[in-house]
């Protein structure tokens, strides 16, 4: 209840604004970093409508649908340029490890159209354009480690001549043997990182006193990001001595750093901007950066504005991707399935350079418990050295390619102790007495998933529809079918602590509009949208009221990559700090200002409510419309700017130890799958799927679910469809959207019914208690291959769980399927009947 | 020079001859709206609807990828793009449909899949009479926007608005309405040569014997897109009229069936397919995408000669032949004498393929098409086989058993053929068969499955045959063969 206060303040002094805002403050502060409750009583749904119309919490369309839709959306190869703007093509290694002998770029320069050719001694700055460990030179100097990287550049007047000009160069390289067996190289020790391990108990002890030892391998495939809009920037000279980079990039501030060091020019000289990505998926927080660096390099030599886009085969070529991983566990159970302990192993093949893989193959440990408790356990991740381009962020970064570790386990120990996998992977959730990781984050929300399971076992009918299988596949030689559930627990946060901060720049104009700007980039996750959604909850406005432009530096500085799911938790934050202390002046001044009669009142008897400031109840209620507090600020020389900051509280790990609390929490979620196998022929369809996601209390329901419909299929095409395949010289021959199959429109299962979680508003005081959603529904397409597993091990009269590498291809399938087959049932039967 | 209508303004433009639509559109005009994915026409990310004036003058359109469909290809017609729909602030229904289900994340394949819808509203909403439009199965969906590829959505609000468009209003722009005026005569010896009759393209070749052929340039155009190929002459052939015709017929062997026109579209053939070979049919829903098909030509496909190509090893288990047109005259072949070895065939110095013959099925023969591959909808063959076969009096006789992805070129498996014919599809016969396969085929890897695998499932399809001999016969009545044998999104 909320009342008409007297502002209390000694007769004659002046209002102590600054002590009351830091007291504000300090409530604030308090609310973001405890668990208490924050904002809960604005996030009944009854109650917003009246506030604003398409604030947080309502199911608002994207921000650019209407653009998207009519062709109006600009993107970077859209943007209008001058006449005379250049075009770069790429001259890159056609072989795999090397030292170049000799490169000789005369004829290039000699052919049509072609205006400046540029190596690496060309660049007046920094050559190394690692992001966060060096090994990564913008152009080979003399060793080449990879197929595709990059040897110099070539600007021309238009991109075919470019193109053309750089088949025109004289390249001799001494080849060497290429390294491209990532388990060879950790054997080796040829490692782009330090090994690390994570260790809770004594893991060998209980091995030993387990009752059944299980232990598997697999290999987990890695995967092109395939965005639709390939890499693509555009950069204008400046009369200074920089540069404005318009570049698809999922980390503008990264890129400023980079192409102000490799053009040897302070930071403040570029400035980058980023409208909108068509996609990123983590395909351009870091790969983004070298096309931006060369293009600058370019546009200062020549003073002329420099076009880069990327045809799709070298995009594929030269960009790294989703790291493959080799897994390896051996886990102690008890009779009831339940792990007493063991050890992990995973491998994940990084590349040539380091690039994002420390912390991707960290995440692939932590998430090598997926949601179950691992005991006493040991886990080891190594960082294998290849020559191939280097792997990077794609969503879920190293977590997906983890859990399937603990996943085939727990379809491995099923079929080792005789019960269903259902059962299982039930038995091992956390619970009480088993809720610490084995980096030693305790679990909480505990019942949440086990709630979540629950319902989605009622919901999907998972026991009747197991039983109609067994039956099926009892009298179908041919098609068998599978059925599965898994769960998700992904961890939320930068494991690298210093990323988890966020800016937000917040602008009222005179008229009462508003203008949000943050550090995060919009690649279609709607980001903006929710963010617009934030500041018109906050400011108690219509989301038309409030507009985002593009992602610059020198409106928000540096910037954490949108990235780790992360970019509404940290900028939702930042935007609504913002809204906050600029709401606290509004309310300081509406106070002397429209309230002085009343002897003023204080901030606690003010509040927005649908495009007023309201004072007061009932009779003495105020209401003074937002465009008239807006105007009498201005007038009395009131800011009617401010910006926003956040910080995530509570985290931190310790690489020495192998311990801390790198998330702040959990996001959870959980998939059923049913899969028809043709057991001739390897082709699979999947039939039905269901899904019961945890977004906490949705920021906006319709997006949420875009994220999980849309990060299920991409995870189920991660296991299925998508092959990268490499020919013995380490060239990538699956190179384009002709070999490389994503999933399309007939991939869609027929039945497909995905719900968000209801009552379980997030733990920790994230903003308007919502869960990151980028990331972790990816990994429920990991219901897909296990069912693809169940329906094999059908074959084997569910004895056995047949090893199944990804992505499973009909290939893959069929030749699992022929595998176990021959230790079980030979096909076709020996001998003769018709 | 290029006289066409765009989104209804007429248009007058000069390219070379290897200038796509889609550069057309985004490098001459500035039109930025329709996007480039992959320059390759997997992804549909530059689907444009390109309009004909049909004989009765009404103006059909059909989905194309601008990227590799040729500009000069335009002459005559009316190219309509993302930017033409709305009408002021109105949106299409497409678009509508899209903003309303949240269709649009990152919005990059949208404006093609908008054009998709589109086409397929056309077609659902503005089919001229007598025709009806067919009804909004899964199948057909599937058929329109296969050819779509989304990275964020997971495609289900885009099923939405494909199921929901039609209950949005239309405002329909007039000018959809309008043919392209008639095109001058294109200069039938330009670079971009563009003859209407059998004659003028046999004397063309004539003159021009290094010139290349074009038609559906859904293969061609990758060398200029991927390989930066400049083509210094080319010859349409897609405005041939003799090229363009569906015949009935008989041969001179008495065996009836249909003349198709090597620049026939997929598309066109479609109802014949589905009247009287409905396996191939089939096939043809998982060849490519809509706006392949509704370019790529039976001619193209055999001409090409790829060991991958989807409709040779059919056309080889149907007995085709070929009619050859050349400077020497004009001749039959059989297709089995017509793939030499890999990418070669018996066309003679400046010949043609003027028609592909399809025999109408037989009573008691049957035809069965199954083809792998690791996604089911537009995708290449790993393995495609393709076999036909008579079943007298329990006896297989006239088999014909043609694979694809198995050699250099599409072939019969003639040791296997040998196995089955006139036995009785017994375990024995099979057993044979499979064992003869490996005598007809030694496979190679490659990107799309190993030797391994392809010999594998090649000798499983044989397998599958004799199920579905099983089942179909009821020779075996007590067996499991009642159940599927196959599934039926991938075959029938």
């Amino acid at each position: 209840m909320r009342t008409l206060t007297k502002f209390v303040q000694a007769p004659g002094a002046a209002p102590d604004v600054s002590d009351d805002s830091a007291r504000a403050r300090e409530t604030q502060r308090g609310r973001i970093e405890g668990d208490g409750p924050q904002a809960r009583e604005t996030t009944n749904r009854d109650d917003r409508p009246a506030t604003s119309r398409g604030a947080a919490g309502s199911a608002s369309a994207h921000e650019s649908a209407v653009k998207h839709v009519t062709g109006r959306a600009a993107y970077i190869d859209d943007i209008r340029a001058p006449a005379d703007c250049l075009h770069v093509a790429l001259g890159l290694s056609p072989v795999a490890h090397g030292r170049l002998t000799r490169l000789d770029l005369e004829r290039v320069r000699a052919m049509p159209g072609v205006v400046d050719v540029i190596a690496i001694g060309d660049v007046p700055g920094h050559t190394d354009i690692g992001p966060v460990f060096p090994g990564d030179p913008i152009f080979v100097e003399e060793e080449i480690s990879y197929v595709g990287q990059v040897l110099f550049a070539v600007a021309a007047e238009s991109h075919r001549a470019a193109r053309e000009a750089v088949r025109a160069a004289v390249v001799e390289i001494d080849e060497q043997p290429a390294s491209l067996d990532p388990v060879a190289a950790a054997e080796r020790g040829e490692v782009v990182r330090p090994t690390h391990v994570q260790q809770s108990g004594d893991w060998q002890r209980a091995l030993a006193e387990a009752a059944h030892v299980v232990e598997g391998e697999q290999f987990v495939g890695g995967q092109e990001h395939f965005y639709l809009e390939g890499q693509a920037c555009l950069v204008q000279p400046t009369e200074d001595e920089g540069v404005v980079v318009y570049t698809s990039n999922q980390h503008p501030s990264e890129t400023q750093k980079l192409v102000a060091e490799v053009l040897g020019i302070p930071f403040h000289a570029v400035t980058v901007e980023m409208r909108r990505m068509g996609g990123g998926f983590g395909g351009k927080e870091t790969q983004a950066s070298p096309w931006a660096c060369i293009a600058a390099l370019i546009a200062r030599r020549t003073g002329r504005t420099t076009r880069v886009r990327l045809p799709r085969a070298e995009d594929m070529r030269v960009t790294g991707k989703r790291h493959p991983f080799h897994n390896r566990y051996r886990l102690g159970v008890d009779d009831q399935g339940v792990i007493q302990g063991g050890e992990i192993t995973v491998i994940g093949d990084c590349g040539y350079s380091p690039d994002l893989s420390e912390a991707i193959v960290d995440r692939a440990m932590f998430h090598s418990d997926n949601a179950y408790s691992l005991g006493e356990a040991r886990v080891t991740g190594h960082r294998a050295r290849t020559h191939t381009a280097s792997n990077t962020a794609f969503r879920g970064f190293g977590g997906p390619q983890g859990m399937m570790v603990i996943e085939a386990a727990m379809d491995d120990i099923a079929r080792r102790i005789g019960e269903d996998p259902l059962t299982v992977r039930k038995r091992n959730l956390y619970r009480e007495g088993r809720n610490v990781t084995h980096y030693g984050q305790t679990v909480d929300q505990l019942a949440l998933l086990h709630d979540l399971v629950r319902q989605l076992e009622a919901s999907s009918d998972y026991w009747a529809r197991r039983r109609a299988i067994t039956e099926f596949n009892a009298e179908s030689p041919v098609i068998r079918k599978g059925l599965a559930l898994t769960p998700v627990k992904f961890g939320i946060s930068f494991t690298a602590k210093h990323l988890n901060q966020a800016g937000a720049l917040l602008h009222v104009y005179t008229d009462g509009s508003v203008m949000i700007n943050h550090g995060g980039t919009e690649m279609g996750q709607g980001l903006h949208t929710k963010i617009c959604q934030v500041v018109a909850r906050e400011l108690a406005l219509d989301l038309d009221t409030v507009r985002i432009t593009a992602t610059r530096t020198d409106k928000v500085p540096n910037t954490s990559p949108t990235a780790a799911s992360s970019g509404a938790d940290l900028n939702g934050q930042a935007a609504r700090d913002a809204c906050l202390k600029l709401k606290e002046r509004l309310f300081d001044f509406a106070s002397e200002h429209f309230f002085a009669e009343l002897g003023g009142l204080d901030r606690e008897g003010m509040r927005l409510e649908a495009g007023h400031l309201v004072a007061g109840e009932g009779e003495s209620e105020r209401r003074i419309p937002w465009g008239e507090l807006v105007q009498a600020a201005y007038l009395a020389r009131i800011s009617l700017s401010e910006k926003g900051f956040y910080a995530t509280p509570l985290i931190h790990y310790d690489r020495a130890t192998g311990k801390g609390r790198p998330f702040y929490y959990y996001a959870h979620g959980a998939a059923v799958a049913e899969v028809s196998v043709d057991t001739l022929t390897g082709e699979y369809q999947v039939d039905r799927v269901d899904i019961l996601h945890d977004v906490g209390d949705s920021l906006n329901p319709a997006i949420d679910l875009g994220q999980v419909e849309g990060g299920f299929i991409q995870g189920v095409g991660w296991l299925t469809s998508e092959e990268l395949k490499w020919n013995e010289a380490g060239r990538l021959i699956s190179d384009g959207p002709a070999t490389y199959k994503i999933p399309t429109y007939g991939d869609l299962p027929p039945v497909f019914n995905v719900t968000l979680l209801e009552g379980h508003p997030n733990s920790m005081a994230s903003i308007y208690r919502s869960k990151a959603v980028g990331e972790p529904p990816f990994m429920l397409g990991m219901s897909v291959w296990s069912a693809l597993r169940d329906a094999l091990a059908s074959l084997a009269d569910y004895g056995e769980a047949p090893r199944l590498d990804t992505p499973a291809t009909p290939e893959r399938v069929l030749l699992a399927a022929e595998a176990v087959r021959s230790r079980h049932h030979p096909w076709p039967p020996a001998q003769g009947d018709a | 020079m290029i006289d066409f209508l765009l989104n209804g303004q007429p248009r007058r433009c000069e390219a070379s001859p290897e200038t796509s639509v889609l550069e057309l559109l985004r490098e001459t005009l500035g039109q930025t709206g329709t996007k480039e994915g992959c320059a390759s026409g997997d992804c549909g990310a530059c689907t444009v609807a390109i309009g004909e004036a049909g004989p009765d003058g009404s103006v059909r359109y059909h989905s194309a990828n601008a990227c590799i469909t040729p500009a000069h290809q335009l002459h005559g017609r009316h190219l309509v793009t993302v930017e033409g729909l709305a009408q002021g602030d109105t949106l299409h229904p497409a678009q509508a449909a899209m903003v309303e289900c949240h269709g649009s994340q990152c919005g990059f394949c949208t404006p093609g899949i908008v054009m998709s819808l589109f086409t397929l509203h056309e077609q659902q909403h503005h089919t001229p009479a007598p025709l009806t439009p067919a009804p909004l199965t899964p199948q057909r969906l599937e058929a329109a926007l296969g050819g779509n590829l989304c990275r964020c959505t997971g495609y289900r609000p885009i099923r939405d608005a494909a199921l929901t468009m039609g209950e949005h209003p239309e405002q329909r722009p007039l000018w959809l309405d309008a043919a392209a005026p008639p095109p001058a005569a294109p200069e039938t010896d330009a670079r971009f040569a563009q003859p209407a009759t059998l004659a003028e393209l046999v004397e063309l070749r004539r003159r021009h014997p290094d010139a290349r052929l074009v038609a559906g340039a859904t293969d061609l155009w990758l060398e200029t897109t991927q390989r930066l190929e400049r083509f210094e002459r080319l010859i349409d052939v897609t405005r041939v009229a003799e090229l363009n015709a569906i015949e009935e017929t008989t041969l001179d062997d008495g065996r009836p069936g249909w003349w198709i026109g090597a620049a026939v579209t997929y598309s066109r053939l479609e109802p014949l397919l589905e009247e009287h070979f409905e396996p191939f049919a089939h096939l043809l829903h998982r060849l490519g995408s809509a706006q392949i098909r509704n370019r790529g030509t039976l001619g193209g496909n055999v001409a090409n000669a790829s060991p991958i190509g989807d409709t040779p090893p059919v056309l080889l288990a149907l007995g085709s032949r070929l009619w050859l047109t050349g400077p020497e005259g004009e001749r039959e072949l059989p297709l089995d004498d017509f793939f030499l070895d890999y990418k070669k065939t018996a066309l003679g110095e400046g010949e043609s393929i003027r028609a592909i013959f399809l025999p109408r099925p037989e009573a008691g023969r049957t035809l069965k098409v199954w083809k792998l591959s690791k996604r089911r909808e537009d995708d290449i063959s790993a393995v495609l086989g393709a076999f036909s076969w008579k079943l007298e009096d329990g006896i297989l006789r006239e088999v014909r058993l043609a694979f694809g992805g198995m050699a250099a070129t599409p072939k019969r498996a003639a040791a296997a053929e040998a196995a089955l014919e006139g036995q009785a599809p017994s375990t024995a016969a099979f057993q044979a068969a499979r064992l003869a396969l490996t005598r007809d085929f030694q496979p190679m890897s490659d990107v799309r499955g190993s030797a391994h695998y392809r010999q594998l499932s090649a000798a499983n399809l044989l397998e599958r045959l004799r199920l579905v001999l099983l089942r179909d016969h009821q020779m075996q009545p007590s067996s499991h063969t009642d159940r599927e044998v196959m599934l039926h999104a991938y075959a029938h």
